[in-house]
């Protein structure tokens, strides 16, 4: 397949218009030692109609999660995605267009992302929000990093409730000095906060809190805020969006920086990506925050439009002084939130999100009852991790049924409860655990 | 005037049915406790699905993408975003892969992951792709590390600086920053090429490596590639090629034969993969040999007749992300090397080529052009003689160009040139096209010498006329507020 | 351009008035002019120690950033509040509106400033190499 308009005789008119008769000549600035000498080594081009089969034989080798009962959480989620939010993101005008950095022709763009960023800001109750950055782990690094920047220190707390994914990525990050995560063990499944206040004493740029934690438990908040601030360092926090449609967000918890997955929010799980960071502080940490950020203004005839705002924070203008170098950021997944928050509204997504809760809730009953108690005896939101030695055979059990279990964790097994569960699904889990 | 989502809240009564949990009811005080429940009710919109659909099918109708029209941004390869790239992307047998299922479970997607790594090693002459990076500047910060853990693991502890050119592109001394290194320039010569004396003279024991691209930013192909390799080399330090201009040579010529060690390139720029509207994009980051052992993990390799994810590298730079890379992106990619195959490939650059070098010849008796040779993918011209004749900037001109109905330009990069205008005509782009664009510039420097008052009052047609920047930086309003007025 | 000529001058556009050991720091008419629009001033903080050659000040343009670097060491005695609000004061009277007062550690480092004749050459030579 092709997607090169011109026919031969054009591109040769093309060349002659130039005084050249062959296309090579255009090559000529490309000395020939460096020049290749034999054809790619590609699979030969194909068809519209030879790719699709292709496609559709290399989708047939997979078993989607999303089309089967889906008890695997862990910083992905099988959330519902409303036909509509399908539908309106296969608009061209949407996916085929470029940074709006041409405002007067991106008006919708614009206002898409100004509306984004509103939208996180209500969620988290923080005061300002970027237009994305690549996904949750990335977001907690860059939060780190800003935190270090801003309080000149560069101690980062860390329990090791967090994803290990993300201590993962932190320490990856961290190569570059600019901030030092220490890392907390925590045995009993959340925070431990004395160790924290031990490490936090010794100058800490900042405390990072994931809550819900890695295990799906809900951290003492409260206490580490006031830790982290009398020590004269910043709260981040990592958190689920779903859940804040029940829970006290970051910004009545006091924290100076919340970040997160927004996946969750109409986007397919997708084999791990794309998927979307989002990032919101304090007013004064505003420009200082990582990012695009659209902001309101005026034009020549006073009517109201968006702009992409304070850019001289952004590489392509602070260069080797900006904190961050992003430029391309998740704007597509952004926008796919913002539209399953409008369809959704406050009442739908708290109904979601009770519903995630309730059936996480029976289905820890159930299984406490089939002699699988918690690991950690705490509260939860939607995921927790259950008591087994077994969970690999328990996991087979459930995929010859066509179910896909939660993730095998030290100790037991990681589950996760979204709204597409059922009770009949839950109680075919348990059965499994069972032996049946 | 557009409104905001939020100023069309009502009390929807037509919502989502979710249907109710065939569960016990739950006490959240009890199962949660008071101090970590919401105080209040939820502040987002609340509107009925149609209300929904309107608002951002009107927002669609005020955006501009590549399936409206001509695109010509220098650096950014605004070609086709093909429509089986997207069938393939959202095979519900892909798009609905947990990333932690069963390997057994997942095999088409490694497959993918493994052969279009296989590929892009081929396409740029590297041993070894990750294709974790989620966008290009995240692929540079990926290969900027290696850079850092190479030379950590060699015990040469006194690198602390990286060189770019003085035309680079402002991510690549934002990505040195961010890794933690210093930044110093080196100037490019009259001929728009980096300046080798200048090069030689700033290498030196201290200097960690060389980040170029070729072509450069002002879209000349660097002739003395081969000899910037061996002086970066010869000094210790590492050469690191910056793809975002990958578009011009595919099929001709190969960074790994140029001499670079590493190489990120761009899915959503040469892999035509789509903008999104400024993401999701993927920046792939391949290495020689010598750095493979430094990719971040995991990487997909065959095992027998299976694909695993490998985490077994004890000198991996660890992960740079969560999961495995932009997943949805890369079958996109995939999907369009296939459809290509090679012979595609080399016939898109040749094509890109062609549609610079004929759009600049038509350009140049009205645009100043400063490297006015042979060129590949992109060229700049500048607003030289429109600026000295009647003030008109590069500014004025892109905003005139939109009551054209053309996305103008990129304008002021790179920066060693004044007024710069950077045109990079994709190979999607027939002669008819491009044609139409020359006149409607023709037309906006004649405008610029008869009526400039015309050009720099542009854009007049457009849905909002220019917008008031200074004001949007001096006092920033970046949310909606109930008590704002409109 | 305006040069004032009771004042030092920095090859990095900034301008110095001494006045005893204190020495006021601000940006030239230069500096303001290619900056554009100045929309924010990140002042320094008062009292801060400070060194000939770091940067104490950054000043955003809609389209630039730039470093406002001292050329003397000294403590930050006083900074000028107003930029906080109206950023727009240092376009509108860049030699009136000073960013900081230092008191000087070393005063014999003005020594190394250019005089206004030697800075105004030397944003002649600037201009054309900017072409």
């Amino acid at each position: 397949m092709r997607f090169t308009p011109n026919t031969d005789a054009v591109v040769q008119e093309m060349l002659e218009s130039l005084g050249l008769q062959h296309i090579e000549e255009l090559f000529e600035d490309i000395p020939d030692e460096v020049k290749m000498d034999r054809p790619l080594d590609l699979p030969p081009e194909m068809s519209e109609i030879e790719l699709k089969s292709l496609l559709t034989a290399l989708a047939a080798r997979n078993v989607p999660a999303a089309d089967h009962p889906c008890f695997l959480g862990a910083g992905a989620y099988d959330s519902y995605i409303p036909a509509a939010l399908e539908q309106l993101l296969l608009r061209s005008e949407f996916y085929t267009s470029y940074t709006p950095y041409q405002p007067e022709i991106s008006q919708g763009i614009l206002q898409g992302i100004f509306e984004y960023q509103t939208m996180i800001c209500q969620l988290t109750e923080m005061d300002v929000s970027n237009a994305s950055l690549y996904d949750g782990a990335t977001a907690l690094a860059e939060a780190c990093t800003l935190a270090a920047v801003h309080t000149r220190k560069k101690l980062v707390v860390v329990p090791e409730t967090v994803h290990p994914e993300y201590k993962q990525v932190l320490e990856t990050y961290a190569l570059s000095g600019h901030f030092e995560p220490v890392f907390v063990p925590c045995p009993n499944g959340i925070m431990d906060l004395n160790a924290v206040s031990d490490l936090a004493k010794n100058q800490a740029a900042a405390l990072v809190v994931q809550h819900p934690n890695f295990f799906g438990h809900l951290e003492p908040v409260g206490a580490a805020a006031d830790l982290i601030h009398e020590a004269g360092g910043l709260l981040i926090m990592a958190v689920d969006p779903l859940s804040l449609a029940i829970l006290k967000p970051p910004g009545a918890w006091g924290a100076d920086i919340a970040v997160g997955e927004g996946q969750p929010l109409g986007n397919p799980l997708s084999f791990g990506g794309p998927y979307l960071g989002f990032m919101a502080v304090t007013r004064p940490l505003m420009r200082k925050i990582p990012g695009r950020i659209v902001g309101q203004t005026t034009d020549l005839e006073d009517r109201r439009g968006f702009v992409l705002t304070l850019q001289a924070r952004e590489q392509h203008i602070r260069r080797e002084k900006a904190g961050s170098n992003i430029c391309s950021n998740q704007a597509l997944n952004a926008l796919a939130a913002a539209i399953y928050l409008t369809l959704m509204g406050p009442r739908g997504l708290k109904q979601i999100a009770l519903r995630c809760h309730q059936l996480a809730v029976y289905a820890q009953k159930r299984l406490e009852e089939a002699g699988f108690p918690l690991l950690y005896n705490q509260p939860f939101f939607r995921e927790f991790a259950v008591k087994t030695p077994d969970a690999g055979s328990i996991n087979r059990r459930l995929q010859e049924q066509g179910i896909i279990g939660g993730l095998e964790i030290e100790g037991g097994m990681l589950l996760a409860f979204t709204e597409k569960r059922s009770r009949q699904d839950i109680d075919r889990l348990v059965a499994a655990f069972k032996g049946e | 005037m557009s409104m905001l989502i939020f100023e069309k809240s009502r009390r929807a009564s037509n919502k989502m049915n979710i249907p109710p949990a065939e569960v016990e009811p739950v006490d959240v005080t009890k199962t949660i406790g008071e101090e970590y429940l919401r105080n209040g009710e939820l502040p987002l919109p609340d509107v009925n699905e149609v209300e929904a659909v309107r608002h951002y099918t009107a927002l669609s109708k005020r955006a501009y993408g590549v399936d409206d029209g001509f695109y010509p941004l220098g650096s950014c390869t605004m070609k086709y975003n093909p429509k089986i790239d997207e069938w393939a992307a959202r095979l519900p047998g892909l798009a609905g892969l947990h990333p932690y299922q069963p390997l057994e479970t997942v095999q088409g997607a490694l497959q993918i992951m493994y052969e279009t790594g296989q590929w892009l090693c081929e396409i740029t002459g590297m041993d070894e792709f990750s294709l974790q990076p989620a966008a290009g500047a995240h692929g540079e910060m990926t290969g900027v590390m290696m850079i850092k853990a190479y030379h950590k693991k060699r015990g040469d502890e006194g690198r602390n600086t990286v060189l770019v050119p003085d035309s680079a592109h402002g991510t690549n001394p934002a990505t040195a920053n961010v890794v933690g290194y210093k930044v110093v320039e080196v100037k490019s010569d009259e001929r728009g090429l980096v300046d080798l004396q200048d090069l030689e003279s700033k290498l030196g024991p201290h200097i960690a490596g060389l980040m170029l691209t070729n072509p450069n930013t002002l879209g000349l192909f660097e002739e003395n590639i081969l000899e910037i390799s061996r002086l970066v080399h010869e000094s210790g330090g590492l050469l690191y090629y910056d793809g975002a201009n990958l578009n011009a040579i595919m099929g001709m010529a190969r960074p790994g034969d140029m001499g670079f060690d590493i190489v990120h390139v761009n899915l959503h720029k040469t892999f035509g993969t789509p903008h999104g509207g400024g993401g999701p994009g993927s920046g792939p980051v391949g290495v020689k040999q010598h750095l493979t052992e430094l990719l971040p993990v995991p990487r997909v390799i065959p095992q027998g007749d299976q694909f695993i994810l490998d985490y077994n590298y004890p000198d991996s730079i660890g992960k740079v992300k969560q999961f495995y890379g932009n997943f949805g992106v890369i079958v996109k990619a995939y999907t369009y090397i296939r459809a290509l195959g090679g012979e595609g490939l080399k016939e898109a650059s040749q094509q890109a080529v062609l549609n610079a070098n004929y759009v600049k010849h038509h350009l140049s008796d009205e645009y100043y052009i400063p490297f006015d040779r042979l060129c590949k993918h992109e060229f700049v011209a500048t607003a030289k003689h429109q600026m000295d004749s009647n003030k008109v900037s590069a500014l004025d001109i892109a905003k005139s160009l939109l009551d054209y109905g053309y996305h103008p330009p990129t304008i002021y990069f790179p920066l060693i040139v004044r007024e710069a205008l950077m045109i990079e005509p994709p190979e999607t782009e027939s002669r008819e096209r491009l044609d139409d664009f020359v006149a409607a510039m023709k037309e906006i420097a004649k405008a610029a010498r008869e009526n400039p008052e015309l050009v720099k009052g542009a854009p007049h047609h457009t849905v909002v006329r220019r917008l008031d920047e200074v004001k949007a930086a001096r006092t920033p309003v970046v949310r909606w507020e109930e008590s704002q007025d409109a | 351009m305006k040069v004032p000529t009771d004042l030092l001058y920095t090859n990095e556009h900034e301008w110095l008035k001494v006045e005893g050991d204190r020495a006021i720091l601000g940006i030239t008419d230069f500096a303001q002019e290619h900056l554009g629009d100045i929309v924010f001033v990140e002042l320094p903080e008062l009292d801060a120690q400070v060194a000939n050659g770091e940067a104490v000040a950054v000043v955003e343009s809609v389209k630039a950033v730039a470093s406002v670097y001292t050329p003397v060491s000294g403590k930050v005695m006083e900074i000028n509040e107003s930029l906080e609000d109206s950023p727009e004061l240092l376009n509108q009277e860049p030699y009136e509106q000073f960013i900081a007062i230092i008191e000087m550690d070393d005063p014999s480092e003005v020594e190394e400033l250019m005089t206004p004749e030697e800075y105004e050459q030397f944003c002649r030579e600037q201009e054309q190499e900017l072409g």
